[in-house]
């Protein structure tokens, strides 16, 4: 289990990144939204025995990466975090697809594991540029990208609100069982006992600071949507990023590189 | 149950991205016609409160794990189902972008497996039902145990089709049935009991949070026929997508899912940039075969057996699985290089321009 303090500050650390500067910072959140889903889904299209055809999509996160001056060892680090949470789901691979698919030298490879590779693969890429994608455009502006493409204002407001207050109410509830550990002496009394209270009392508390945000805001003359005063405009580099990338991913698709690439190189040495 | 992008094929995700936004846009001008503007702060803060709240454990006797608390049906007591289940796509949209706790693509089958069976089955169905008119602490308990235990079967069973339907998981629909539906009715039992208490403590400390939100709501008495028929013609427009993507071709539902949601675009757009793409084609033909008689021809330390059933699958990348591994290290090589060097490029830059 996460420390709830580590997982707030990994929010902030985020967060933070997102205010840096760099080509892909400053490119429009639309454009980043978009062409990542449209990364993902060409990503995930492929069967389930798919390897190698997946290596040429790593230019999408290392070329982000690099021009977007993240630092490296974190996002490889939270892309390994959810490393095991990809082997458990394709664990059971190996034990139920034992049919033969290829033999190197003396050890034959099952189908399954070669689909326990690729899971793992899909996970590293598709996490890898969400990841990328938070790290580069901060939260606020993807919702007002959402709202933009469509998404209803009151989803959008809402998710802002959520994303305002959860720094506030998870270091509330740091706090909270800080305080419940140390009056623990131990293991007694994290049981069930006192939990029920205590979630309740921090529901109430919740409850009571929603109705002030909301009293304060309305003096403030809120009436139900956010204004943000800088405008992006989705300029011309925003129309080549979308369109390389998919032209990219579309021919990475179409076309095996890797197959090419190898059958030359193999070609090339025989 | 989070589920990844990486068990979830293009059609399967898209599908649901679909179902989930269009719940989203009817729940959103419902949400709106309420003309209660309180609503969207409270929902906000109630959601980083779930949020906030999942984080702190409690343990288990006797089992050494620990528990959390679920928020669906929580949260569909408080906002009503509308509301909630709004609520529970963000927390589940931020749980996505910033945990890596649920795929994007795989968000549409999450906000559906999360939000739609507490907010639209289990507190309308069974919770509302249960209580009647008038709550007390027993009705609520049971009524929220028994809700939040159906709302996470269902989900449970959902992500099973979902997963069976993608075909990434080689795990066969039985098997991975009698796997999730034991060990969540365990978790819908734990996570039940905590919400049980949580509600019966506002009930004891604010009654009138939870007497607003029963009152407040016209919506709390949606007929079950209007759900039924809500979710029968879900079903026949899911089921009739996939049926006919699979008719289309008969090589398996999942070739032929992949193959239209991904591929399809794809050839399209092959077709139309063929006479552009012309020069390319001819040269990669031409190494493809340069390289065929090279492989066969091979030194046999390295023998590809492609075995029958998934023949045709595999001739794509394992029949030439060899070229396919040096192909992957030249690739990995390669884009290891151009991180590298566009690092240093950007670095360069930089420092000129501050210098």
């Amino acid at each position: 289990m996460r420390s709830i303090d580590g997982a707030v500050l990994d929010l902030k650390r985020l967060d933070l990144l997102a205010t840096g500067d760099s080509i892909i910072h400053r490119l429009d959140a639309r454009a980043k939204v978009v062409t990542t889903l449209f990364f993902i889904v060409m990503v995930v299209s492929y069967k389930r025995y798919a390897l190698a055809e997946l290596t040429p999509f790593l230019f999408f996160p290392v070329i982000t990466l690099a021009l977007s001056n993240l630092p490296i060892s974190y996002i490889l680090k939270k892309i390994a975090a959810i490393l095991p949470i990809a082997i458990f789901v394709g664990l059971f691979n190996p034990l139920f697809d034992r049919e033969i698919h290829a033999v190197l030298g003396p050890i034959s490879i099952s189908g399954g594991w070669i689909s326990l590779v690729s899971i793992m693969g899909r996970s590293a890429l598709t996490v890898g540029s969400a990841i990328i994608l938070i790290a580069t455009t901060g939260f606020i502006s993807i919702c007002h990208a959402l709202n933009r493409l469509g998404i209803p204002r009151v989803f959008t407001v809402q998710l802002l609100f959520l994303y305002r207050y959860i720094f506030v109410l998870t270091e509330e509830a740091a706090r909270t069982t800080r305080a419940r550990e140390l009056r623990a002496c131990g293991k007694k009394g994290l049981g069930f006992s006192s939990f029920g209270p205590l979630i309740g009392h921090l529901l109430i508390r919740t409850w009571a600071r929603a109705e002030r945000i909301h009293m304060a805001m309305v003096v403030r003359g809120f009436s139900g949507e956010f204004h943000s005063r800088q405008i992006n405009r989705f300029g011309r580099n925003d129309y080549l990023y979308v369109i390389g990338w998919s032209l990219v991913f579309i021919i990475l698709r179409s076309k095996d590189i890797t197959a090419i690439l190898g059958a030359a190189c193999t070609g090339l040495f025989s | 149950m989070h589920m990844a992008d990486a068990l979830l094929s293009p059609a399967v995700g898209i599908t649901m991205w679909g179902v989930t936004a269009g719940t989203i846009a009817y729940c959103s001008t419902k949400v709106k016609k309420d003309l209660d503007d309180r609503k969207i702060p409270l929902m906000g803060v109630l959601g980083a409160f779930i949020f906030a709240a999942q984080m702190i454990n409690f343990t288990i006797p006797a089992t050494g794990s620990s528990g959390h608390i679920g928020g669906g049906l929580l949260l569909a007591i408080l906002l009503g189902p509308y509301a909630a289940f709004l609520t529970i796509a963000s927390v589940l949209v931020i749980q996505a972008l910033f945990f890596a706790d649920g795929g994007i693509l795989a968000l549409g089958c999450n906000i559906f497996n999360l939000g739609i069976f507490p907010a639209f089955i289990a507190y309308p169905l069974i919770y509302k039902k249960i209580i009647g008119r008038q709550p007390s602490p027993t009705r609520l308990s049971i009524a929220s145990i028994i809700g939040v235990v159906v709302a996470l079967q269902l989900g449970a069973f959902s992500v099973v089709l979902e997963t069976v339907a993608s075909g990434i998981s080689a795990l066969p629909f039985t098997t991975f049935v009698a796997l999730m539906q034991p060990i969540h009715l365990a978790i819908g039992l734990v996570e039940g009991l905590v919400t049980a208490t949580v509600v019966s403590f506002v009930y004891t400390a604010r009654p009138e949070i939870l007497q607003s939100a029963v009152e407040s709501r016209p919506l709390g008495n949606i007929s079950v026929r209007n759900i039924v028929l809500a979710f029968l013609a879900l079903a026949l427009l899911t089921g009739g997508i996939l049926s006919w993507y699979a008719s289309k071709n008969p090589d398996g539902l999942e070739w032929s899912i992949a193959k239209v949601t991904g591929a399809d675009e794809v050839t399209g757009t092959e077709q139309s940039l063929h006479h552009v793409l012309a020069a390319i084609q001819e040269k990669t033909a031409f190494l493809a075969h340069y390289a065929f008689p090279a492989k066969q021809g091979g030194e046999a330390t390295t023998e590809i057996a492609t075995t029958g059933k998934e023949g045709q699958d595999n001739s794509g990348q394992l029949g030439t699985s060899v070229s396919g591994g040096v192909g992957s290290l030249l690739t990995l090589t390669l884009a290891v290089l151009i991180g590298f060097f566009l690092r240093r490029e950007t670095a360069g830059t930089r420092l000129k321009a501050e210098g």
